[in-house]
């Protein structure tokens, strides 16, 4: 699909490649064949193993009925409202994840890029939410702060009704009100730390002499920001919405712990999750596997192109 | 040119490095080796609930000091404890040499020679006494050729239980045998008598082991079943459905606080945290409440299970400790068992921990035994009713395809009840009508019961 | 517009693009958006010192009398469960698998920058699209491939899939970063006479030291945080910290403390390295598109 461009501008082109040959191509590869050899046997062969068992019937709890299925686990997988359902619940989460995360991370890096009396403290507290681990995140939310008993949010609550003196303070079931919300909030808490920290590094790389020279010229804060700082900042945006994406549409620890995949938050991870380690149908499991392996093929292409521009804008910067 | 890249030197340099790595690592210590060391070592993976935990705490320095063997736990919530057995026992990975299953698993997984049987190695101690433990619960551990599969550790009913003290300052009394139109009148005057305290704590949380045992007992008494006889579903039918939208409004209007994720653990910590007044669930739950240390000890009464058409509907159920087939360490796995169900270790919790914690319900002689009477005093003969009514060939008011009070002995059950239970909870949580969670359910139990009716 | 404008700069001096009156304001932003954040984090933490009846009260009781048992719980108490075990797991399929990650991706990313294959390009693409496939869809024939080689509950198990899920981004970086060598100190050194394990030992490693610290950073992190994986594949003996933090949530009484005390605990590695090593978080995050 991407046609091999040679390594302009690289070192590469410059160091001088004189002895043509077999010998001389292998020589040159020899170095990636390793992690190249690795990553296709360790990524594909399972592959291939998925795709032979998503033609069985392979159900762990009934091991007398093992045999060979036809397309019978794929019509299943087509037919469930559960795996659209978590199609659907996938996209939402991954989408609204990542936008607002790379907003929030935006105005935050943007804040950031000011000097004020302790920035470096600031910013070293902005980074700890990325630094927890995901499933102690997640109970930390699901426990400690949306609990409707005891949970900080609703203790506030409590807290700040009975500065007016009233005792009956609202107490929402976080939880159970808004599940996807609950799970996409802790989800956002991690993650705009990171696209925060890819933001500001684009920001701080900023040549400044233009940006100078457009104030000096009379340009107003807002039309540098949308006139070179935004434009600047577009392969930084990119970079981090792909980087955020590939590890949010992958979510498994945040819906696991908060909700177990119930109230609709189940996302394709956790329904495959399921399929496999809870109703143990290896075929059906696989069947799924495969469907969306190859959806994300066809998503991952798209993403891709757009890294493909990274990669040759690498050069130009 | 000097830098000729030369395959052979870098295959030395990848392949020292990757040696230095192992080494390192084998210098650590720390490899995954079988940890096999001439089968004095136990491996058990079992259910977080308390009582496990108590012979987690008391197996290092009782067991292993008078046996040698080692004893490493994993210990895990009820829904990722089930997965993961299964998982290991229905592959035969043999990483667990014991684990906690109960009587819906047993016959299942006898039938495909995945446990090994205990006739022969724990049954047969005279020191065990196989007689004194409840054959209502062992029954249940049996595989269709008759043998013992796992032995139980505790066994359980389900129950009502409320807050005496609460019921009194309010001038109400709760009948011995309360029927569930009963218990919804007086949540609902009981529902705020204290800051905070709302009526009743029923489970909420999805899963076929937590809102599902729940469920399915309120089913039962109200006319209701998952199939009939002759497997046509019956999620939608008129008695599950009234079962349902009465549960569902229950919860809702004078249940506990985040219903839709809470199950034994939660509701346990809601009553002794003295958030709910009332609290129907197993029995085994009393010894916890009566603890010493818990905040609501003394206060709390017990009342049967509520009913509706059926004369009893508490379920039944053991946890019980089994060996599958696959592990490592058979020996030393029996050992264990023997130990762990034994009345030696209830005698052993009661002068260590307190004779309410004793995971009772699977021996005659526990409620023989005048210290358990009075520690247990406020709930064992409620217990013991409850576990003697409970009747899994007839729980409800129509004949079953399968023997089981709260689920169906079938293997899609776990996933079929884990499934209905989602949708249920998320009725609880005022996400849809109960109707079409039910709707729902009804086409996911439909498929199941098409594969057994072409059968 | 203010003084500040009129100055003559040093050039690449950062300056607030805001007029001065407004710079207290935007300090008083960042500070109340970066306390907005810390909140969550500052009270798992505070929590984590309260007894278990303090936790658990509404409003909160943040003032309460601070104790260690939350902590003592964690390092088994009263249930006799040592979570070192599971740390010392979790240390070693980290370390080890960033150990492999950088031996796998050094000379990869040499093949892909500074002397590089054919079709480099293309084959960068190939490592990000396996970074794409869906994680969950490979547990299944993991888990019956190491099943059948024995491999189950093995923490080098543990150590190869970390490994697989790592590689690609450590090559996206590793090129990155090697590509940034001045090829005028390789051809020196090649004129020298250097064959290459020396380029590599006294030009590439050395130059490329910061960038292999970022690449080596965030293969610690991903894969000390992991859980999945190690949800499904281990038990007794290869268990690591995320899975043992799921157990903690238990039925025995009030756990709220005791959950805080051991999520602040195996967050504590990931929380040192990063705050320790921040510039190097931003070089690894980006890929090394910032240097």
């Amino acid at each position: 699909m991407h046609k091999a461009k040679r390594p302009t501008g690289s070192h590469a082109a410059q160091v001088p490649r004189q002895r043509p040959g077999r010998a001389k191509a292998w020589a040159t590869r020899a170095p990636l064949m390793p992690a190249l050899v690795y990553m296709v046997i360790v990524t594909q062969l399972p592959f291939v193993a998925t795709l032979v068992i998503s033609f069985m019937n392979w159900d762990a709890l009934r091991p007398d009925e093992r045999g060979w299925a036809g397309f019978t686990n794929y019509k299943l997988v087509f037919t469930d409202p559960d795996m659209r359902a978590s199609v659907i619940t996938t996209v939402w989460l991954t989408a609204g994840v990542v936008l607002l995360s790379l907003l929030l991370g935006l105005g935050v890096a943007l804040l950031l890029d000011h000097k004020f009396r302790g920035r470096g403290v600031v910013r070293t507290m902005l980074i700890a939410p990325f630094l927890v681990v995901p499933v102690a995140a997640a109970l930390l939310w699901k426990h400690a702060l949306y609990n409707p008993e005891y949970g900080l949010l609703n203790g506030t609550l409590t807290w700040i009704w009975s500065l007016f003196g009233s005792d009956s303070p609202p107490q929402p079931d976080w939880i159970s009100d808004r599940p996807l919300t609950a799970v996409a909030v802790s989800l956002i808490w991690q993650w705009t730390p990171f696209m925060m920290l890819i933001l500001l590094a684009g920001l701080q790389s900023r040549p400044m002499e233009i940006i100078e020279a457009a104030r000096v010229d009379g340009a107003n804060a807002f039309q540098i920001f949308r006139h070179l700082t935004l434009p600047h900042l577009r392969r930084y945006l990119e970079l981090a919405a792909l980087l955020g994406s590939i590890y949010i549409v992958q979510n498994f620890d945040a819906v696991f712990t908060i909700t177990s995949g119930g109230l609709g938050t189940a996302n394709l991870p956790y329904t495959i999750y399921q399929t496999f380690y809870q109703a143990h149908d290896y075929g059906r499991a696989s069947a799924a596997g495969v469907v969306v392996v190859l959806g994300t093929i066809v998503v991952a292409t798209f993403a891709l192109r757009l890294v493909s521009t990274l990669l040759r804008e690498e050069k130009t910067s | 040119m000097h830098t000729r890249p030369s395959r052979a030197r870098l295959t030395t340099a990848a392949l020292t490095g990757l040696t230095c790595t192992a080494l390192l690592a084998g210098c650590a210590g720390a490899g995954g080796s079988g940890g096999d060391d001439g089968g004095k070592t136990v491996n058990v993976l079992m259910v977080n609930n308390p009582q496990m935990i108590d012979l987690q705490k008391l197996t290092k320095d009782q067991f292993t000091k008078k046996t040698g063997i080692k004893v490493n736990f994993t210990v895990l919530p009820e829904n990722e404890v089930r997965d993961k057995i299964t998982q290991d026992v229905a592959t035969q990975a043999g990483t667990y040499d014991v684990v906690t299953v109960g009587a819906y698993e047993v016959p299942l997984w006898a039938k495909n020679g995945w446990l090994s049987p205990m006739d022969d190695t724990v049954a047969k101690d005279a020191s065990f006494k196989q007689d004194d433990v409840f054959t209502s619960m062992t029954d249940g551990l049996r595989g269709e050729d008759g043998k013992l599969y796992a032995e139980p550790f505790y066994g359980e009913s389900s129950f009502l239980m409320y807050r005496k003290d609460v019921f009194e300052a309010k001038n109400l009394t709760m009948p011995d045998r309360p029927t569930w139109k009963q218990v919804a009148d007086l949540a609902a005057k009981v529902d705020g008598a204290e800051k905070g305290m709302k009526g009743i704590c029923l489970r909420g949380k999805p899963g076929w082991g937590e809102l599902g045992a729940s469920l399915t007992t309120v089913v039962n008494t109200e006319g209701g079943t998952w199939f009939t006889k002759d497997w046509q579903a019956q999620v939608d039918g008129e008695g599950f459905a009234k079962a349902a939208e009465q549960y569902v409004d229950l919860v809702r209007k004078h249940g506990e606080a985040g219903a839709p994720q809470a199950g034994f653990a939660e509701c346990l910590n809601n009553f002794t945290q003295e958030k709910t007044a009332m609290w129907m669930d197993a029995t085994s739950a009393a010894g916890l409440l009566e603890d010493p240390e818990s905040p609501v000890a003394g206060k709390v009464g017990y009342a049967q299970a509520p009913v509706t058409e059926t004369k009893a509907s508490g379920w039944l159920w053991t946890w019980a400790l089994a060996q599958p087939k696959a592990g490592k360490h058979q020996d030393a796995g029996a050992e264990f068992v023997k130990w762990a169900a034994s009345q030696e270790y209830e005698q052993l919790v009661g002068d260590k921990l307190g004779w309410a914690r004793v995971p009772a319900g699977k021996r005659k002689s526990t409620y023989d035994n005048p210290e358990y009477q009075k520690a247990a005093g406020p709930f064992y003969q409620a217990t013991l009713t409850a576990i003697s009514e409970a009747d899994p060939r007839n729980p409800g008011t129509q004949p079953r395809p399968t023997v089981g009070v709260q689920y169906v002995t079938i293997p899609e059950f776990q996933d079929l009840g884990t499934k209905v239970t989602q949708e249920i909870s998320a009725a609880i949580a005022g996400r849809q009508s109960v109707s079409d969670a039910l709707d729902k359910g009804q086409k996911l139990a439909e498929q199941v019961a098409a594969k057994y009716r072409n059968n | 517009m203010s003084a500040t404008m009129t100055r003559p700069r040093p050039l690449r001096r950062r300056e607030p693009l805001v007029r001065n009156h407004s710079k207290t304001l935007v300090g008083l932003a960042a500070w109340t958006v970066g306390l907005f954040f810390f909140a969550p984090f500052a009270w798992m933490v505070l929590t984590s010192f309260h007894s278990e009846t303090d936790a658990a009260t509404n409003p909160p009781s943040i003032a309460a009398q601070l104790t260690l048992d939350g902590y003592r719980e964690f390092f088994g108490a009263s249930t006799g469960a040592s979570p070192w075990p599971a740390l010392i797991n979790s240390a070693t399929a980290s370390v080890l698998s960033t150990l492999l990650v950088l031996a796998l991706s050094i000379p990869a990313a040499y093949a892909l920058s500074i002397r590089p294959v054919r079709k480099w390009s293309d084959v960068m693409f190939f490592f990000l699209s396996t970074k794409m496939l869906p994680v969950v869809a490979g547990l299944l024939p993991v888990y019956l491939a190491a099943q059948n080689l024995g491999m189950l509950d093995n923490i080098w198990l543990l150590v190869l899939l970390y490994t697989t899920m790592n590689l690609p981004i450590a090559v996206w970086m590793m090129r990155s970063f090697l590509a940034e060598i001045p090829v005028a100190i390789l051809e020196a050194a090649a004129i020298d006479g250097a064959g290459l394990p020396t380029v590599f030992r006294r030009i590439i490693i050395p130059m490329a030291a910061p960038g292999i610290a970022a690449t080596s950073l965030i293969c610690f992190i991903f894969s000390w945080n992991e859980m999945l994986f190690a949800q499904v594949l281990t038990g007794v003996q290869a268990s690591t910290g995320p899975v043992f933090l799921t157990s903690f949530v238990t039925s025995q009484g009030l756990f709220l403390a005791k959950v805080c005390a051991a999520a602040v605990a195996v967050s504590i590695p990931v929380l040192i390295a990063g705050f320790a090593a921040q510039d190097r978080l931003v070089q690894g995050l980006t890929m090394g598109a910032v240097k």
